[in-house]
């Protein structure tokens, strides 16, 4: 399979204490990574040192190299149009201020896409596979900030994919969704999967059992323990606190 | 059924004693300037006019109006404003956007911090050494407007920064999140929800200036000049300045002028603030968020 991405001894630190520490990861195309662990373990960092949104922290320190398609992502100074390849949904849901239909065709228009029908059809094309579309088709010009909780989230998962990405980035996006329609969601993700590679942290583990094809056992800054999910969620560990933190018992 | 107990009644009487209070101190604040336009209005409305605003101060300052005040303060303050504001609100996205948070720019914060306590005599005195004197503008409105900016600066860049913090990092985090470059959160973003506060600001700071006397003492404005300035580098007379002038420097000035010319300055500064009101309300109507 071929690598998308590979991380190579990334270290992130905040000022004093490692969150991450010398990780090594190979992400493979069109594969979905589910990566698991207990508060703390540095998994949302990981997440945002894909697309370098720790450029923008202000303590953040990131050494090592991370690789996408075998090129390094900080061969760029400008991190914008890495951004636009990888798509990210952060767990709490941000309606930006601004119609439904501005928020999901921002991204487009900020790549600059002027051309009205294609804005619409990507509108369109994203709100559907984030399963919001039924219930915003009558009110696109209303102001996303007055959608409920799990609507706002499912539109930032729109406002991902409206830019077309490689990589999916997912950090707990069900937290605000109710059941049903994260079933819903999960059902794009699979088909999504064709085209893109997705990286999903969660903290549901049948989450990660049903949507992923390998899982990442993350503990303390690094990882502990990565398998495909048929030997991972059967009792094949290679640390026995990735089987106790699944069966519950630990984290 | 649900009985309330001691301690709950006397809860409640704590809190509606507190509010009470509370409320008390805002109405006597409110009273003061009440008080103020009401004894100004009873003192000087026998002396406004069309004539007192369109004329010119005749006889030694003793009759006549006060139109070539107002020109003088409408220009000083629109000078100031258009330079204060643009390097105050640039400033203060420089500071919130860009700037890291190190030694220099916590220093930078400080100073203008206390670049706002500063006294506006010392301002005028900076404006004298620099614009006046150091620049050889000489006594100008422009020399004038521009020690008015400087006074007003800190204020646009503090007020402006406050407007700009109060936009959450989470828009900024979901605009860059999508690929928009730092520029275009700044302006498709952060700008638009910010606009109101900084309006605000800039509005009361047009106020500020409006009133201001001792900053414009030295730099620009005359007692008495007999024509109205015809560029920047002439001199003009203000209005707060001419109030000082006919209370306190002329003889045989009638009872009712200084109270007038008070009354016309303060009802300019609170129209200008009124409109600072309107616009907050009328942004906070579409606020988004």
């Amino acid at each position: 399979m071929n690598k998308k991405i590979e991380i190579k001894n990334l270290t992130v630190n905040y000022g004093t204490k490692d969150v991450i520490h010398k990780l090594n990861l190979d992400i493979y195309q069109n594969e979905v990574l589910a990566i698991i662990g207990p508060a703390n373990s540095g998994k949302s960092s990981l997440l945002r040192s894909l697309n370098r949104m720790m450029d923008f922290h202000p303590t953040a320190k990131v050494s090592g190299d991370i690789k996408l398609d075998g090129e390094s992502i900080y061969i760029d100074e400008d991190s914008t149009f890495l951004r636009r390849r990888i798509g990210m949904v952060s767990p709490l849901p941000v309606g930006l201020p601004m119609s439904i239909r501005e928020n999901v065709t921002y991204a487009p228009r900020m790549a600059g896409c002027k051309d009205q029908k294609e804005l619409d059809f990507i509108m369109e094309d994203c709100l559907k596979k984030a399963a919001l579309w039924d219930e915003v088709k009558d009110r696109l010009d209303g102001l996303a900030t007055k959608l409920s909780g799990g609507q706002q989230q499912r539109l930032t998962i729109a406002r991902a994919l409206s830019h077309h990405p490689e990589v999916l980035c997912l950090d707990e996006f069900s937290i605000a969704i109710d059941p049903v329609t994260t079933m819903k969601i999960e059902a794009v993700l699979h088909e999504l999967k064709k085209n893109m590679t997705i990286v999903m942290v969660t903290n549901v583990i049948n989450q990660a059992k049903r949507l992923g094809d390998r899982t990442a056992m993350m503990l303390h800054g690094s990882i502990l323990d990565l398998d495909d999910n048929e030997k991972l969620f059967n009792g094949v560990v290679k640390d026995q606190r990735t089987k106790e933190y699944i069966e519950g018992l630990f984290g | 059924m649900f009985k309330p107990s001691n301690h709950l009644l006397n809860k409640e009487i704590k809190e509606k004693k507190f509010k009470n209070l509370l409320s008390s101190i805002t109405f006597f604040l409110f009273l003061p300037a009440l008080i103020i336009i009401f004894w100004l209005f009873v003192k000087g409305h026998s002396a406004l006019s069309w004539d007192f605003l369109l004329m010119d101060p005749i006889e030694g300052m003793t009759a006549g109006g006060i139109f070539p005040t107002i020109i003088g303060t409408f220009w000083l303050v629109v000078i100031s404003v258009l330079v204060a504001c643009p390097m105050g609100v640039i400033a203060a996205i420089y500071l919130s956007e860009y700037a890291k948070d190190n030694k220099l720019t916590r220093i930078i914060r400080l100073a203008i911090l206390n670049l706002a306590g500063v006294p506006s005599i010392v301002h005028a005195l900076f404006g004298l050494g620099a614009f006046v004197l150091f620049m050889k503008m000489g006594t100008s409105i422009l020399a004038a407007s521009l020690t008015l900016a400087v006074m007003n600066l800190p204020v646009i860049i503090t007020s402006t920064l406050e407007s700009l913090k109060a936009v959450p990092h989470s828009y900024r985090e979901a605009s860059w999140n999508v690929g928009a470059s730092k520029l275009q959160t700044i302006r498709y973003i952060v700008l638009p929800n910010s606009l109101p506060g900084i309006l605000t600001g800039v509005v009361f700071s047009v106020g500020r200036s409006a009133g201001e006397t001792a900053a414009i003492l030295f730099t620009g404005v005359a007692f008495y000049l007999p024509f109205l300035p015809k560029s920047v580098f002439d001199q003009c007379m203000a209005l707060s300045m001419h109030l000082f002038t006919i209370s306190t420097q002329v003889v045989g000035v009638p009872d009712a002028f200084p109270y007038a010319t008070a009354l016309v300055l303060i009802l300019l500064i609170l129209s200008v603030n009124s409109i600072a009101v309107v616009l907050r309300s009328y942004f906070r109507m579409k606020r988004k968020w």
